[in-house]
């Protein structure tokens, strides 16, 4: 168990039965009073994020969490599925758990799958993939107020900015840890 | 160039601000006829309460505050006196906390509590070189006399629900941090005061009005910097509350400690005066405008 003074950001802990994380913490104390910890909490399975604020005295569970080497192979009504690289059992992680994520699967790739009481609450992607774009306008010259860049649409539906010079058809790469442009890719 | 501290090398700036803020500290109090003194930081006992813990040095404890020798150095005469030291409080650590820091104490024998509010003020617009001071963004306007409200006064501006309602039931420090606290001094330094008499830790009881404290906090950009007292001279009321604080701290299963008899002793022969604890390390945070107590220490506990 945690006490109070374990709190930090990034812990993992179980409230209410579901596994949470610490996205921010801060101790305050007014003069003279009680100590308060407080809190912003992410639900790690629906992803709602909430402050809560707790005294010295309380205890917490830790959230034993497993992280599964997991192939991607296809989305269909329950979600996206994953396999597992070892014994093959499939699993599938929805559309809202994975967030932002689900735009940078492509077929087959490989992931880290985080895992709670059997059930996948999300991945960890590599840091780079590949997409190829599916639609952006071309570059109009003169258009300085956009600078130059443009906006553009790859497969998966994810929108960013490219630079101007990237046409519909290309092959890109892009950082899933900041969603941006770093590249086009040879082919 | 593996190993070169970076973080410590960017800390230049807010290091060199902070060595000349204590120096001018000195400077003013000395001016002012204050006598530096240092005491022990190692001692038998603190002043007992309820939610501070010492740190466990040997077979004695690190204090948490200089107070009960200031009081002592008070009580044999000394006049005015300031002390700037380390302090210890055991699990204190957040963005305005760390569990080793630097207080200031000063301390006024014969003077009234509210003596330390033009204190106060002086030494503000001194440091701060002119009459406003930004922090964080937000114009803060030092013009003399700060803003004073109650206790009372702060939870019917800022929170949901009164002060007595709050202690009641028992969410006193919850509201207080997060609906009152931010508010306060934002554009101007404000002294809470009127502290209830359950609060009053070693202060003294308001002649006219026992039910409140001579007690007030300094509030400057959302942040408490100094806690003040009327001091209580009266040694039998003071041993009553260290026992009954005591006494709460070994029910909620705290480490007992005895009770500072030499200070209670001595306490008699003290008739009035007036003391103050400043945090320094937040002092700083203030007039280098930076929004982490990290930033304003050579070190963290976590870099050590």
């Amino acid at each position: 168990m945690y006490n109070c003074s374990d709190l930090k950001k990034g812990l993992k802990i179980i409230i209410d039965g579901e596994p949470h994380v610490i996205a921010a913490f801060d101790f305050s104390k007014p003069g003279k009073g009680q100590a308060l910890y407080r809190c912003k909490l992410r639900n790690m399975i629906t992803g709602a994020l909430f402050d809560r604020t707790y005294r010295s005295g309380e205890s917490f569970e830790p959230a034993a969490l497993e992280e599964r080497d997991m192939q991607y192979l296809y989305q269909d009504e329950t979600g996206y599925v994953f396999m597992d690289s070892k014994n093959y059992e499939q699993i599938s992680i929805s559309e809202k758990t994975l967030g932002d994520d689900k735009y940078f699967l492509v077929d087959n790739m490989e992931v880290k799958v985080l895992m709670y009481n059997g059930m996948g609450i999300g991945v960890t992607l590599p840091n780079f993939v590949n997409l190829r774009v599916t639609h952006s306008e071309p570059w109009v010259k003169g258009d300085t107020a956009a600078g130059n860049n443009k906006p553009a649409t790859v497969e998966t539906g994810y929108t960013l900015q490219v630079p101007s010079f990237v046409d519909e058809g290309t092959l890109i790469q892009i950082d899933t840890r900041t969603g941006e442009y770093i590249t086009r890719v040879k082919e | 160039m593996d190993g070169f501290n970076h973080t410590l090398a960017h800390k230049r700036r807010h290091l060199h601000q902070r060595a000349r803020i204590l120096q001018r500290i000195r400077a003013f109090f000395t001016n002012r006829d204050f006598l530096e003194v240092e005491t022990p930081q190692r001692i038998p006992c603190n002043a007992p309460e309820l939610h501070i813990d010492a740190v466990t040095c040997g077979d004695m404890v690190l204090h948490t505050s200089p107070e009960l020798c200031m009081k002592r150095l008070l009580a044999a005469g000394y006049e005015r006196i300031f002390q700037i030291c380390h302090c210890w409080r055991a699990a204190e650590r957040g963005s305005r906390h760390l569990p080793e820091f630097t207080m200031l104490e000063w301390y006024r024998r014969h003077s009234s509590y509210t003596t330390l509010m033009d204190d106060c003020q002086q030494l503000l617009i001194e440091l701060a070189d002119s009459r406003q001071l930004f922090w964080q963004g937000q114009p803060i306007d030092l013009t003399p006399p700060f803003e004073r409200l109650t206790l009372k006064e702060a939870f019917v501006r800022y929170a949901s629900l009164s002060l007595q309602h709050a202690m009641q039931q028992n969410c006193f420090e919850e509201v207080y941090t997060t609906e009152v606290e931010p508010n306060l001094g934002r554009t101007r330094p404000t002294f809470i005061c009127d502290y209830p008499a359950a609060m009053a830790a070693l202060a003294r009881l308001q002649p006219d009005n026992p039910h409140l404290a001579e007690r007030f906090e300094l509030y400057i950009g959302g942040m408490e910097l100094a806690n003040a007292f009327g001091e209580l001279c009266d040694a039998t009321t003071q041993r009553q509350r260290f026992e009954n604080e005591e006494q709460q701290r070994r029910a909620s299963g705290k480490t007992p400690h005895p009770l500072p008899e030499p200070f209670l002793r001595e306490l008699e022969h003290l008739s009035a005066a007036a003391g103050i604890a400043l945090g320094i390390d937040r002092l700083v945070m203030l007039l280098c405008d930076s929004p982490s107590i990290d930033n304003v220490v050579a070190f963290t506990p976590e870099e050590l």
